[in-house]
């Protein structure tokens, strides 16, 4: 098994689009493209499964729904009944208007909290993690294909340069 | 070329006819004389109050002098007066059920103007392929406007009673509308409300203009004056909506005021007018016309209109959860009132206008298919024609409200109407703007 892998840089966006199309129809296998920000449509023409991220939000929002409810239910309700407005009705249902603002906040903090811990173990990011970008200057202006090599440099190295990139090298890939 | 077919003309002369007479019905089933109110009183009296909505007629006058507030002159007895305060709000079903239609569909295309002008003012890239339908739409402000000018000139000339504030009587022993003459008159209501039709019409006169003048144009002069009074348009709009808002629908209730009451009524008429352009967007390309629309801006629609029902619920729930808190007795009649006697309709459109977009809504596929946004644009139509429904029937008809035939046959009438009218302006200009400078982005427009 051959752990040569190319690298073509791009300076582009648009001739990263162009380039990631045209090595997908030559069909060769990206392996990874590194991009200094979210280029759009880039998942789409790198043939990438759809997220499931958004069922993901949806589920925790119902999650923080629910706990919202149990919590205030607990504390207004049961465990120190409250009278909320001068109505001491001490029902849920009845008090419900003043528990929106709470039942809202908590839906929105669940989704957002978990849906980004979500993203880090998805993606394998944790605090200290070594950086696995192969190249510094995708973080500054720079966008990076990473292409696997079955012998076929020479092939590759020409579609890559025809394709716009503006330097292509082989780098052996310590395991 | 746009050309109006047959069957769809048909259709909205029917739905005009069809309403036309239930409107008449309805106006021929309410009392004509005081005589006659006073017998359905006699009849009915003695069955109590507090019963629900199956109860007399009779009752909702009792109601109805509580709900107001007006009851200061009336004794237990039933004198002159207040015979024919009964027989005052006995005559306002069928006109409030025409008030609310009316109202209702001229803010349809009202909210369509604003959403015209803010893309107008943006510069919006997405939106030019959609222009002709809206303003098509527009189309309907000048004379859904005058009608529903007209109704409250009647209402000025005490021909009917849905603005209790505008009978001298009522005035007289009422200090609180007293304290709010200098504002709450006949003249000056009527002044009011015609200097705001006119604004509004005067900006979509020039719009217009500009905009068919821009297609045959070799520069974009047209389209930066248009940019220019877009603008203008949206301060005074932003004015004249909320004070038209106090002025057309919470003075039917002069006791009671929200101050963020204008944006609640501007995010009904917002959404509404969204959902008509998906609609008529949707019904145009389905016919085989406006080839250039695409799922993405179908997709953009469905955005507005999942976004602004949200909107529309936080409003709603701004107003309600701050006066249900407070429980002040001059601020919670509104919501109690509704609550007892109007609770089907009223958690009822919450449900239609906010669980129901939200949950059809919320998947960006759906919005992608136009049967869901058809689906969800249909509830929400009708969940916000139930929101002016609740704006303004409780104070005009109390406990005795029935989706009845005035009330089937307003909204048909004027649904007629707006089909009509609106579907007419687009066969005058081609339903692509192609001089519009934005036009190649919007074409091309893909998410």
């Amino acid at each position: 098994m051959s752990n040569k892998v190319v690298h073509a840089l791009y300076d582009d966006d648009d001739v990263l689009l162009n380039a990631v199309k045209m090595i997908r129809s030559e069909k060769h296998h990206i392996e990874e493209v590194y991009t200094p920000f979210p280029v759009h449509g880039l998942d789409k023409a790198m043939g990438l499964e759809e997220t499931r991220i958004a069922i993901m939000a949806f589920i925790y929002g119902c999650i923080g729904l629910c706990v919202a409810v149990a919590m205030m239910n607990f504390i207004m309700i049961e465990d120190w009944p409250q009278n909320i407005g001068g109505k001491p009705s001490f029902s849920y249902l009845e008090n419900m208007p003043a528990f929106v603002p709470i039942m809202f906040e908590m839906t929105v903090f669940f989704a957002a909290h978990l849906m980004v811990i979500t993203f880090y173990m998805r993606s394998k990011l944790w605090p200290f993690k070594k950086a696995e970008n192969p190249n510094p200057l995708t973080t500054d202006d720079k966008f990076l294909v990473e292409i696997e090599i079955h012998d076929n440099e020479k092939e590759l190295e020409q579609l890559l340069n025809k394709s716009g990139a503006i330097d292509v090298s082989i780098i052996e890939k310590p395991e | 070329m746009y050309t109006f077919p047959n069957k769809l003309r048909n259709l909205a002369i029917v739905f005009m006819a069809v309403g036309f007479m239930g409107l008449v019905y309805g106006f021929l089933a309410a009392p004509n004389t005081i005589e006659e109110a006073k017998a359905i009183v006699a009849a009915n009296h003695g069955e109590g109050h507090g019963s629900s909505h199956e109860s007399s007629d009779a009752e909702t006058s009792h109601e109805e002098s509580t709900t107001h507030a007006v009851e200061a002159s009336h004794g237990e007895s039933h004198d002159a007066e207040h015979d024919e305060h009964v027989f005052h709000q006995l005559s306002n079903k069928p006109w409030a059920a025409l008030y609310v239609a009316a109202f209702f569909f001229f803010m349809i295309s009202l909210g369509v103007l604003a959403f015209y002008a803010i893309q107008r003012a943006a510069q919006a890239g997405w939106s030019p392929v959609l222009y002709r339908v809206m303003e098509g739409i527009t189309a309907y402000l000048l004379p859904g406007g005058i009608i529903v000018i007209a109704i409250l000139a009647l209402s000025g000339m005490h021909l009917n009673h849905l603005f209790i504030w505008m009978d001298p009587e009522v005035v007289a022993h009422d200090k609180l509308i007293a304290g709010k003459v200098g504002f709450l008159n006949v003249p000056f209501f009527l002044i009011r409300a015609v200097i705001f039709l006119s604004g509004w019409t005067l900006y979509r006169y020039f719009s217009r203009k500009f905009s068919l003048a821009q297609d045959e144009a070799n520069d974009i002069s047209n389209h930066k004056k248009n940019f220019r009074i877009s603008a203008a348009f949206l301060v005074f709009y932003i004015v004249t909506e909320s004070i038209m808002s106090w002025d057309w629908v919470m003075s039917i209730d002069p006791h009671w005021f929200s101050t963020l009451f204008g944006w609640y009524v501007f995010a009904s008429m917002f959404v509404s007018g969204i959902t008509a352009i998906a609609l008529i967007t949707i019904y145009l390309k389905s016919k085989g016309y406006l080839e250039f629309v695409n799922d993405s801006h179908i997709h953009d629609l469905g955005k507005f209109m999942f976004g602004i029902s949200v909107f529309w619920t936080y409003l709603w729930f701004s107003q309600f959860m701050l006066i249900w808190y407070s429980n002040i007795p001059e601020e919670v009649t509104y919501f109690i009132t509704r609550i007892e006697d109007y609770n089907l309709p009223f958690f009822g459109m919450l449900i239609m206008n906010f669980i129901f977009p939200l949950l059809i809504l919320m998947n960006s596929d759906y919005k992608r298919i136009n049967y869901f946004i058809v689906m969800a644009g249909i509830v929400i139509i009708l969940g916000h024609y139930m929101d002016v429904f609740n704006m303004i029937m409780p104070s005009a008809v109390g406990d005795q409200w029935f989706i009845g035939a005035a009330e089937i046959g307003g909204f048909l009438f004027f649904l007629g109407l707006f089909i009509f009218i609106v579907f007419k302006e687009m066969t005058k200009a081609p339903l692509l703007a192609k001089g519009d400078p934005y036009m190649g982005e919007s074409e091309r427009f893909h998410y």
